[in-house]
């Protein structure tokens, strides 16, 4: 017999255990750190946490790797050398704060829109935002305008909530999901959560995604649709859903503006919603055959009928959409060849949809109350669910495919009912609800409102009286009325310019916009070293604040070393990106598990000292002292409306739910309860949120909002119809004249499809194929690098090609590809994909790294099999010779088009990365050779 | 050379869902975090910031294209651990008998202190399962985190290879696959499991769920509404037509 060692069996895996919340990636999951003699020695996942209920992903397991990162910034740094340079000084904290306020300062007094204070993947949105607006510069946002912010403003403008933070599919009961274009990185935990549902009692998962990758990999059905087509695909379907009147008539009657008649009469209210004198919509109602306010009680509202007024018929929103997606042109036959679908997959997936939503209908025995007072015995559900992403929103035509997709899931009536997508709190808020967006700023005063909003025309525009944007990034200019995110992307690229003014100072949190967060990256890296006649920078000065060796911290003149995620305190908050679920309210913090063994300082703390330096309204008492301590003071006492502040959790005496008085305990009070807060939604209430009366009054008890707002769906959506009315030379406001055309084509109130901007401009002989990035699983942001497990999964960045490219340009292992863009050209490796869209290829995004940067060896693989196809693509469109400049992005929402790019590729000569970034010098020292990372008791 | 004791009452073990794993690595990074702090020597990194980092895992994630003759081609992800084989060859080549296999449960383990770094196990073993940790020179192996399943110091409920309790699908399943009445062993007949290289003789513990057939949506196109319609030869008005009916029954 073999010896039996005696092992021990039960080694404890800490002396103690801290619950905070997860940061290797946006998800927001709750994480148990266990710490022996208070150090970091296993994260896991925590089980009782509405995020993730105790799994966690390969990021998140690695968080220990990420802590002790070589990466880890030391102390304050000031530029000695040239930008770009990597060439730094360490210098002490009041040395630091002193630079920064002798630079802000004089900025406030004199011009506040001097200053342009963006912020990347940071969580503390509500609170960067606040800050901007007490300084009083209009030129604010973080980086939902390169990120998704197409789907998130295509969904609050149509149904009042969009996806991820905002809503989820009903995972637990829906029986047919559909995930259109998302990355492998995103949502991470809970999509796999939910697709591991969805396997557990076989519902079916269609993919629709150019690439199988991932979630797309597992789906019982792969759609390798062609990039830049999903709205058309989608509009395909709606015309198969009506050609046989597979649709929810009830639900279309009672939640949407399906019956709202829209007004025929030419002049500057034609496509606007009929009213009366209170400015209520009208509706035919189907009884008397008369035009009546739309929420008249016992009304029956028609969707087939108009009214004949003045001679003139004026049809309900339904007909025009009817007339137009049963035209021929949406036929499968006709979309076929231009998404790369067969006819008959259209129709199979259209029939498919149909079945499951009228012929398993799910009905709960849960009685409600709609806003109107009607009583309904049951819940009764159409249990077909949709997600997306990035994919079909980071195109030029991605606002309209996303309006596509919503008005997909309203028409078979699967938004708020069992099995259908579900919105989570604070949503749903229908566009009214949001602020406007603001602009007017004043030397020495903050600025007059919020920065971000949803305008709902073209008086809400942040332009001056000759139509110039008020923004650095022109957002919400005529060139994107609704770019209710702000747009980032375009930030280095107008102030290199000085389009439309001249900046001072560019101020970054947690952006690495000198590399993978930015469009153009070598012009980018250029703009920001680039000198005018005198030598000094057209970009005068930038501070930059991150907790590692970024490629960014290069280009900066100051450096603000921000902590660890296990160093820090944060809340994840109803103000800004919960962690709610369709059933429950829900928010989060994190809370310094562990002390910094460097000089650094958390940023939002950081920035709160700042604000004081500067006295900012609201950071500084009567006296100038410094009003918060810290951002754990903020986070506590902070109150945005009176009861209301950046946690909803332990209010008051501590059992206050949404509002009530700081109490000083609260975040004890989380730390005690796992680090997170959680609040469920009564049953009567957890569906059909925007027309529940019983939602809407607990929302409005939780603090949520103020009074109940019930509302209905806009399929029409007309605040669009107002600048397309503008565009056709109604109103006061009016575009410029480039735009008119542009203008009036794709604000259409009603969905449509258009090719991207790149394919309609690009010349396919010249540049056939379409190329994608996407992040893997295992990597977040450009993060994932400098952590030695994950970069074991991931180190390098080849690039992908489908079958029939491989064997039309002769490839073979080993070879490396050059890709031409309109814009650019790179070299890197390939390796064969066949289970991808045919006329496409892909690499991943992040992966590639510059010399020098994240503390790793020159040689990596990241830097020397690994390049950004970023450098490929344009923040605007090849010069059209009118001398204009015209943004790469959707026309509508401002949001960056990074997947429109079109290339051609070619054997490469030399296998060698291009281009060469060139190497930066360390700000970190070199990191340890070998690893054995263990800490024994 | 080290002998195999007589087969266990109980033979514990995974089962992994081919259909539903979607490659995210989880298993593989929470199986490193656990065995680098517990269970003998840290699993470790060389040259793990350099140009060819080279660390020990316990658990990797494969992945394989599949490309059928009618249908599009299929992604598999493959995650691939020590299947605690009973015929274990891996045990019968140890020169020293560091390399074991369990009597009471079956899991086969490595004891570090007799450990030689012969290495011959890891040529021994037919799936690549075992892999000699570089700065240490013993021989690292899945050990079904036999410092969890037992452990008293952890809730009953984190009883748990690492790797199950992490996996965000689901699609890790662990359990005692010599009785036909657990989870697992249901799981394994509801679904087809199968043993990994059975021509091998090694009669492998874990088993693998096979991915459901895919692209298989075949529904029949839906009926045209012209069909019902008063005016089946203008569809638009036809519709109409359908609708006026349709919302008198609403």
């Amino acid at each position: 017999m073999p010896k039996t060692p005696s092992l021990d069996l039960a080694p404890r895996p800490g002396d103690s255990v801290a619950k905070t919340t997860c940061y290797m990636c946006a998800c927001r999951c709750g994480i148990n750190v266990h710490l022996k003699d208070g150090k970091v020695a296993y994260i896991e996942g925590n089980r009782d946490h509405p995020v993730n209920r105790g799994v966690l992903c390969a990021k998140g397991s690695a968080g220990i790797m990420q802590h002790l990162s070589p990466a880890r910034l030391r102390a304050p740094l000031k530029r000695v050398g040239p930008r770009g340079s990597g060439e730094f000084q360490e210098i002490s904290w009041d040395e630091a704060l002193k630079i920064a306020t002798d630079w802000l300062r004089p900025l406030r007094e004199t011009a506040p829109e001097k200053l342009a204070f963006f912020t990347g993947r940071d969580q503390s949105q509500s609170f960067t935002g606040w800050w901007a607006q007490a300084f009083g510069t209009p030129n604010w946002a973080a980086h939902g305008g390169f990120c998704s912010v197409n789907m998130a403003a295509a969904g609050i403008y149509t149904m009042g909530g969009s996806f991820w933070e905002f809503g989820q599919p009903d995972w637990d009961r829906t029986k047919l999901f559909l995930l259109f274009g998302v990355a492998e990185d995103h949502d991470s935990n809970p999509i796999k959560m939910g697709l591991g549902k969805l396997k557990a009692r076989g519902a079916r998962v269609i993919g629709i995604n150019p690439i199988r990758s991932g979630y797309n990999a597992v789906a019982d059905d792969w759609v390798g649709i062609t990039p830049g087509t999903d709205g058309l695909f989608i509009l395909s379907l709606v015309h198969e859903l009506l050609r046989a009147g597979k649709i929810d008539l009830g639900y279309l009657t009672r939640y949407t503006n399906a019956p709202y008649l829209v007004c025929a009469h030419k002049g500057p209210e034609k496509g606007l919603f009929l009213r009366d004198d209170d400015g209520k919509p009208l509706v035919r109602d189907r009884a008397t055959g008369r035009a009546l306010a739309w929420d008249s009680p016992g009304i029956s509202p028609d969707l087939a009928q108009g009214v004949q007024i003045g001679g003139v018929t004026h049809l309900p929103v339904f007909r025009h959409l009817a007339d137009r997606y049963l035209a021929p042109d949406y036929a499968p036959e006709a979309v076929a060849e231009r998404c790369g679908i067969a006819p008959e997959r259209i129709r199979a997936i259209a029939a498919e949809i149909a079945r499951v939503a009228f012929e398993e209908e799910i009905t709960l025995d849960q009685p409600w109350v709609d806003f109107r007072g009607q009583r309904h015995a049951t819940m009764t559900g159409r249990p077909v669910a949709m997600h997306a992403m990035r994919g079909i929103s980071a195109h030029s035509n991605g606002f309209q495919t996303c309006r596509a997709l919503h008005l997909l899931q309203i028409l078979i009536g699967s938004i708020e009912t069992p099995g259908g997508f579900r919105f989570k709190p604070p949503y749903p808020k229908p566009p009214e609800a949001h602020p406007r967006p603001h602009a007017r700023h004043t030397a020495g005063e903050p600025l007059d409102g919020p920065h971000l909003g949803y305008p709902l025309g073209p008086e809400h525009l942040l332009i001056d009286e000759d139509g110039q944007p008020k923004r650095i990034d022109k957002a919400f200019s005529w060139e994107a009325p609704l770019s209710a995110h702000g747009m980032m992307h375009m930030v280095i690229s107008n102030a290199h310019r000085g389009d439309p003014y001249q900046i001072d100072t560019l101020f970054l949190y947690m952006a690495n916009m000198a590399w993978n967060s930015s469009m153009n990256t070598s012009a980018v890296m250029g703009m920001l070293t680039d000198t005018d006649a005198e030598g000094s920078y057209r970009i005068p000065r930038i501070i930059y604040s991150d907790a590692y060796s970024s490629e960014m911290v290069a280009y900066a003149d100051l450096i603000l070393p921000d902590t660890t995620y296990l160093e820090r305190h944060d809340c994840i908050s109803l103000l800004d990106r919960p962690i709610c679920e369709a059933e429950a309210m829900a928010d989060s913090i994190r809370w310094p598990v562990v002390a910094p063994d460097r000089d650094v300082r958390p940023f939002q703390s950081v920035l709160l000292d700042l604000g004081a330096r500067l006295g900012l309204p609201g950071m500084v008492t009567e006296d100038g002292s410094p009003k918060f301590r810290d951002y754990a003071d903020y986070i506590t006492n902070h109150e945005r409306r009176p009861g209301i502040g950046p946690l909803a959790g332990f209010r008051g005496d501590g059992t206050g739910k949404g509002r009530g008085a700081p109490n000083p305990d609260q975040i004890a009070a989380y730390i005690e309860n796992g680090g997170f807060w959680i609040d469920p939604i009564p049953e009567n209430a957890q569906f059909f949120k925007p027309w529940n009366a019983a939602y809407q009054e607990w929302a409005v008890a939780r603090g949520l909002f103020d009074g109940p707002q019930p509302y209905l769906f806009n399929l029409y959506l007309e605040p669009l119809r107002k600048f397309q009315l503008a565009a056709e030379g109604h109103g006061h406001r009016q575009p410029p004249e480039h735009l008119r055309d542009r203008l009036r084509a794709t604000m259409d109130p009603l969905p449509i499809w258009y090719p991207t901007f790149t394919d309609a401009e690009t010349d396919p002989a010249e540049f056939p194929i379409h190329a994608l990035t996407q992040r893997p699983m295992a990597h977040y942001h450009s993060w994932g690098s400098q952590n030695a497990w994950l970069r074991q999964i991931h180190g390098e960045a080849p690039l992908y090609v489908s079958a029939a490219i491989w064997a039309r340009h002769g490839f073979a292992p080993g070879d490396w590809a050059t890709l031409t863009s309109a814009q650019g050209r790179i070299t890197l490796p390939v390796a064969r994909m066949d289970a991808l869209n045919a006329h496409t290829v892909w690499t991943w995004n992040a992966i590639a790294k510059r010399p020098g940067a994240w503390a790793l060896d020159p040689r990596a693989p990241e830097s020397q099999r690994s390049t950004l196809l970023n450098h490929l693509i344009g923040e605007l469109l090849p010069p059209k010779g009118d001398g204009l400049t015209w943004a790469n992005s959707d026309p509508i929402t401002g949001q960056a088009a990074w997947y429109d790019l079109r290339v051609r590729i070619e054997k490469a000569a030399r296998p060698q990365i291009q281009p060469d970034a060139g190497r930066q010098a360390s700000p970190v020292p070199p990191a340890p050779r070998d690893l054995a990372q263990q800490v024994k008791e | 050379m080290t002998t195999l004791p007589p087969p266990s009452e109980r033979k514990l073990g995974l089962v992994i869902d081919l259909d539903t794993c979607v490659g995210c690595h989880a298993c593989v990074v929470s199986c490193k975090g656990w065995n680098t702090e517990n269970y003998g020597a840290p699993l470790s990194d060389r040259n793990a910031y350099g140009a060819a980092p080279e660390g020990t895992f316990l658990n990797r994630v494969h992945t394989f294209e599949v490309t059928p003759e009618t249908g599009p081609p299929q992604i598999v992800h493959f995650p691939k651990s020590c299947l605690h084989c009973d015929n274990a060859p891996c045990v019968t080549v140890c020169p020293t008998g560091a390399s074991y296999k369990r009597a009471d449960d079956g899991i086969v383990l490595v004891n570090e202190a007799d450990c030689i770094g012969c290495g011959l196990c890891a040529w021994a073993c037919p799936y690549g399962a075992r892999e000699m940790d570089p700065l240490e020179q013993v021989m690292k192996k899945c050990t079904l985190c036999v410092d969890r399943i037992y452990n008293d110091a952890l809730p009953p409920e984190d009883r748990e290879p690492a790797c199950v309790r992490t996996c965000p699908a689901g699609a890790r399943h662990f359990g005692d696959l010599a009785d036909p009445e657990s989870a697992v062993s249901q799981l394994v007949a509801e679904r087809g499991g199968f043993d990994l290289m059975p021509e091998q003789d090694t009669a492998p513990v874990n088993k693998y769920l096979p991915p459901r057939p895919r692209d298989q949506l075949a529904s029949p196109a839906l009926p045209d509404l012209a069909a019902l319609c008063a005016t089946p030869e203008d569809a638009p008005a036809g519709f109409v037509g359908w609708l006026d009916r349709a919302l008198e029954r609403l």
